[in-house]
């Protein structure tokens, strides 16, 4: 099964939970549980797992290259790119790969054939493990903005392709845009971490909103540094039928362990109970609801 | 000779407006005899690319020099590429007023993009704490 660890809000405590969850599960007999972390922007869930990578491959996607010998400078090109990523100017043609989609509209429609398509690099996906544990990441390269497309193909490589008793669970990027519905796409599973504050509350419901009400996953919500704020999370979790899995009480000592890129449950054995009836709960809500 | 002016309003007496590529309207005058075509920018609710679909909709239209406040980096190359001069005006004041002026000689022609992409729209980016 297929597990996102998703939130709304930033630095609530995503990778937290998801390298907790993958160690907890990677400790149990028979075992087989992967990681990803799908925040392609800002991967960071390796620093925790330090993970010991022996794959890489490159994600592309098709730019238009113009060939000036064949154009006539129509603006065939640009009048039907979506993304005006093409300028056509008297004797010269701009493209704006960075605003550029693939989609190939361009080469199709020009009546000269003077555009081929060629591969731009996006990122990087890098494969390994971490003890037990099966380890995926991407990596969006340096300038690009597409973090979709490496999204979709880390996803691709990385999850079986057979429903399999195994565990996957994705590190979503933050926030409630395309990059995080690219991650819980296909899911059975949404955890949103939320901390018990005006911020957490505002985000959490917009996460809910995506993956439930939107994309239509059972979620349940893990209540992060719980003690600290007020109790509007637990009103609105209790009025919208949204599970609470667990909470984590405001713990200077995971706050340390973090900050040292140390793995919390590993540091703190008294939090993996918590973390293994977390993943206990989620499989029987995802088999009640499958 | 053509100029075109950002502007939010149709006329020579509409407001400047500070932005470029999802200013409200496009007013081509002549400086010499103060003709003018106004339009409306398609390119207000574009979901990004907005400079690049405005610059080369004012470069296809034959203006000479823009005379706007604010262009973000992607317009401003377009612009550059053909040869169309950027010229920085006051926020506040009309179409007639900047146009005015660029008959006098104020204005100065600015060389760069003075502004991040994406300034002309109500941004909707990565929401990240202490992650």
């Amino acid at each position: 099964m297929v597990v996102t660890v998703a939130s709304g809000k930033g630095g609530t405590g995503k990778t937290l939970v998801a390298t907790g969850l993958a160690d907890v599960l990677s400790g149990e007999a028979g075992s087989n549980v992967q990681l990803v972390d799908c925040d392609v922007e800002e991967p960071n869930a390796h620093l925790f797992l330090r993970p010991q990578l022996h794959r890489s491959e490159e994600v592309t996607h098709p730019v238009p290259q113009v060939d000036l010998t064949q154009c006539t400078f129509c603006g065939r090109c640009a009048q039907v790119c979506e993304f005006h990523a093409i300028a056509v100017l008297s004797g010269k043609v701009m493209v704006f790969t960075e605003m550029c989609h693939g989609c190939g509209s361009c080469a199709r429609q020009c009546p000269e054939g003077a555009i081929t398509e060629v591969p731009e690099l996006l990122g990087h996906l890098e494969f390994g493990r971490a003890g037990a544990i099966a380890f995926a990441h991407g990596r969006l390269e340096v300038g690009q903005a597409l973090a979709t497309p490496v999204i979709r193909q880390l996803k691709a490589r990385a999850l079986p392709r057979a429903a399999s008793t195994a565990m996957s669970i994705l590190d979503a990027p933050p926030g409630n845009a395309c990059s995080v519905v690219e991650t819980l796409r296909g899911s059975d599973y949404a955890i949103l971490v939320t901390e018990p504050t005006p911020f957490g509350l505002h985000d959490l419901k917009l996460a809910v909103e995506l993956a439930r009400d939107a994309l239509g996953l059972p979620v349940g919500v893990i209540i992060n540094r719980d003690g600290m704020g007020d109790a509007g999370v637990e009103s609105f979790c209790a009025a919208a039928g949204v599970p609470v899995l667990t909470r984590l009480p405001f713990d200077r000592r995971v706050a340390r362990a973090y900050s040292e890129g140390q793995l919390w449950t590993r540091v703190l054995p008294e939090y993996r109970s918590q973390m293994l009836e977390v993943a206990r709960a989620v499989r029987s809500l995802t088999e009640a609801t499958s | 000779m053509r100029v075109v002016v950002t502007a939010q309003g149709t006329d020579l007496d509409s407001p400047t407006s500070p932005i470029f590529g999802r200013c409200p309207a496009f007013v081509f005058v002549d400086p010499e005899t103060m003709e003018f075509e106004a339009v409306a920018n398609a390119s207000v609710a574009a979901g990004g690319g907005a400079g690049i679909q405005a610059a080369q909709w004012v470069v296809d239209k034959g203006a000479q020099a823009v005379l706007s406040h604010n262009v973000g980096p992607n317009a401003f190359a377009v612009l550059s590429q053909a040869g169309v001069a950027v010229y920085r005006i006051e926020p506040a004041g009309t179409v007639r007023q900047a146009v005015e002026a660029y008959v006098a000689g104020r204005l100065q022609a600015i060389s760069g993009a003075n502004v991040a992409s994406h300034t002309g729209m109500s941004g909707m980016g990565r929401r990240g704490g202490g992650r």
